[in-house]
């Protein structure tokens, strides 16, 4: 559940933190507008979910305000990393004496919050990390305590930062701290925290990832996530409830629970196929459920078959062929689909689905190479058609 | 013989009132586990299937009834309170069944846990189950057989398909312990392959792992130093792409790290047999 960059800012600011100043265009028109209101150079920048706008061409400077119309109606038309890009920041260029990485995330070996700091900032922390691991400053927060000021100022240090901008930094750092625990964030950002001419320091860009598992007592929060960005098969999945994550093979998964789900794909892989999804429908595979995940696997046509694997554990397998049967008349179908049950009541559930047209596997092996034999039955020369 | 609970354990219900907690108390009553008391914050003082007493608060509950052992059914945003509740009323044993708890309450419920010298499993688990004696959670009893190989696994269903697969083959379970599929939980691989070592039940280990973290890393590390028993391995997620979440919190390659090969080529440099695929554990077990 992540902010846009404009928002994360102005949460940042509302806690103390000099953010660059800024406002948020959604055309040509309103980004000149902005950008003659400051006069001079401003960058333009893509509010987008996802990273990596830089490389994609998000963000780019303008020397005046028709460059700055211009600039904004190319960066709006792009689409990066499946988000199409419908707004930009349009904030002034500021000259960087320096430029710092400041965060606070969950480090999942330590279970404990971290501040993390390096003197490279402005680049992609992970290539620092990998390259360059020696530039980086880590001090771990005791949740009971919090972070305190000498864990900052023992980054500061590490960074070789002047030890006059200390205060400003530790205020910072702090500030950002109260961010991540009031907020639920499963990382606060400020990449680059610039050192400008005046010696300030000032958040140039800002990242801020909420849990989304703690939204329900983050009403603010709760308002501010674009819920419609992205695709649209995965808003449908969410609404649903679904564990979705789209591959390109040919053989769509239904699995109920996360491990089996990724265990039949790897099976499918093992035997020699392909995979085209990933997709745990969750407890409780009812009719509704079925449906919707099935229209979802099936709106990719690539997919020449779909494996249903359900372990009736406290769902029972006749309430599972149940709503199989039901889904299946109300979706249409028109390629082969493998089913696997096992567990509780599957013979009765079996029994439910004799008559169906579904293809009934003993075993996740059996099912598997059913499943694969059907895509080779169908042709090779299929695939290419849709390897785009 | 077992691990972690057995005829012995005298299992707590915190959440006994609601949807989930009624329908797995009576399911882990009909399997012959003792649940000897609930708790549900303003029901003190009902009864549950007219066996169990409901109490407001864990210390009354334990005070009562002697109970070693809580298991959690609560909704995701009380279920913190529930954890810090049951370790400050002295539960040694606490088994967090809810998916979904927010990741900085369990930063803090995992450190006070760690402080008390409690054990937590989970939270977002299937539970524990020593087949024949005690089942607390809510892993279907019945695909269980008693036996000598101790399972260990961060998934649920996984889990099932494998005890499925094991008593299918004619073999038994000494103890199977779901610890979740949480970024933050309360118990690791680690933990658990260690008291199967020590446990004269279990013969042989069977662990299912999956992508993300570095639990299945340290695990290697482990077996490498200090454990005799033969171990079988699965790890879930070879196919799967990076940088997205597989359904579990926990399961998620960042950054590189949390590959399948790579846990899967720390396990096997260490001497794990490792199967292709769920199916292929029985011919790997001795």
């Amino acid at each position: 559940m992540k902010l846009y960059e404009y928002q994360a800012k102005k949460l940042f600011a509302q806690n103390g933190i000099s953010v660059s100043e800024g406002y948020v265009a959604v055309d040509e028109e309103g980004a000149k507008n902005i950008a003659s209101g400051f006069g001079g150079d401003v960058m333009i920048k893509a509010q987008v979910l996802s990273g990596g706008r830089g490389k994609a061409g998000g963000v780019k400077l303008a020397r005046n305000s028709e460059d700055a119309a211009m600039i904004a109606g190319e960066i709006l038309r792009l689409e990066i990393g499946g988000y199409k890009v419908r707004n930009v920041l349009v904030e002034p260029a500021i000259v960087i004496k320096k430029e710092i990485y400041l965060a606070i995330t969950n480090d999942r070996e330590r279970k404990c919050p971290v501040l993390i700091a390096s003197g490279a900032g402005g680049i992609d922390i992970e290539d620092v990390a990998e390259q360059e691991p020696d530039k980086i400053a880590r001090e771990y927060v005791k949740p009971f305590m919090g972070l305190c000021n000498y864990q900052v100022r023992n980054v500061a240090s590490e960074i070789d930062l002047p030890s006059r901008l200390w205060p400003e930094f530790v205020q910072i750092a702090m500030a950002l701290y109260d961010a991540y625990v009031e907020n639920d964030a499963t990382i606060v950002e400020i990449n680059p925290l610039v050192v400008n001419e005046e010696d300030a320091l000032i958040a140039v860009d800002a990242k801020v990832v909420l849990d989304g598992n703690a939204l329900m007592r983050q009403p603010e929060m709760r308002e501010n996530i674009d819920w419609g960005a992205g695709q649209e098969y995965e808003i449908e999945a969410h609404r649903l409830g679904l564990s979705y994550v789209a591959l390109d093979g040919q053989i769509g998964c239904l699995v109920n629970g996360a491990g089996l789900a990724m265990g039949t794909m790897d099976i499918i892989e093992y035997f020699g196929g392909e995979p085209a999804n990933f997709l745990d429908i969750g407890g409780g595979a009812n009719e509704e459920k079925v449906a919707g995940a099935l229209r979802i696997i099936l709106r990719d046509d690539r997919v020449k078959t779909v494996l249903i694997n359900i372990f009736g554990g406290i769902t029972r397998c006749d309430e599972v062929a149940r709503g199989l049967i039901a889904a299946m008349n109300e979706v249409d179908v028109e390629i082969p689909i493998v089913v696997r049950l096992v567990g509780t009541n599957k013979d009765e559930g079996l029994r439910l689905l004799e008559d169906s047209d579904l293809i009934l596997a003993d075993s996740l092996v059996d099912a598997a190479k059913k499943a694969i034999e059907l895509v080779k039955a169908l042709g090779k020369d299929d695939r290419y058609e849709h390897s785009d | 013989m077992s691990i972690l609970i057995d005829q012995s354990t005298r299992v707590l219900v915190q959440g006994i009132t609601g949807k989930e907690g009624l329908f797995h108390t009576n399911r882990m009553m009909e399997y012959g586990t003792e649940i000897v008391a609930g708790v549900t914050p303003g029901k003190g003082g009902d009864w549950v299937f007219d066996k169990v007493p409901v109490f407001n608060t864990c210390k009354a509950a334990v005070l009562a009834s002697g109970a070693n052992c809580s298991v959690i059914y609560v909704p995701a945003l009380y279920a913190a309170d529930a954890m810090l509740e049951a370790v400050t009323a002295g539960i040694k044993l606490v088994v967090c069944i809810t998916e979904g708890v927010p990741l900085q309450d369990m930063m803090r419920v995992r450190e006070y846990v760690d402080n008390c010298g409690a054990r937590l499993i989970g939270p977002n688990c299937p539970g524990l189950l020593t087949p024949g004696e005690c089942n607390v959670g809510i892993i279907p009893g019945d695909i269980a057989r008693e036996g000598n190989v101790g399972v260990v696994s961060r998934s649920g269903t996984l889990t099932y398909e494998v005890l499925h697969t094991l008593s299918e083959s004619g073999r038994g379970t000494s103890t199977c312990v779901g610890i979740g599929g949480d970024p933050i939980s309360g118990t690791s691989f680690v933990d658990i392959l260690r008291l199967f070592e020590e446990d004269p039940g279990t013969d042989q280990i069977v662990m299912i792992g999956e992508i993300g973290g570095q639990d299945e890393e340290r695990a290697a590390e482990q077996i490498a130093d200090r454990l005799s028993k033969p171990i079988v391995a699965f790890v879930a997620g070879r196919t799967a792409p990076a940088g997205k979440t597989m359904g579990h919190a926990g399961a998620i390659v960042e950054g590189g790290s949390g590959l399948a090969d790579n846990k899967i080529r720390a396990l096997r440099e260490v001497g794990v047999r490792i199967a292709n695929h769920p199916e292929e554990i029985p011919e790997l077990l001795k």
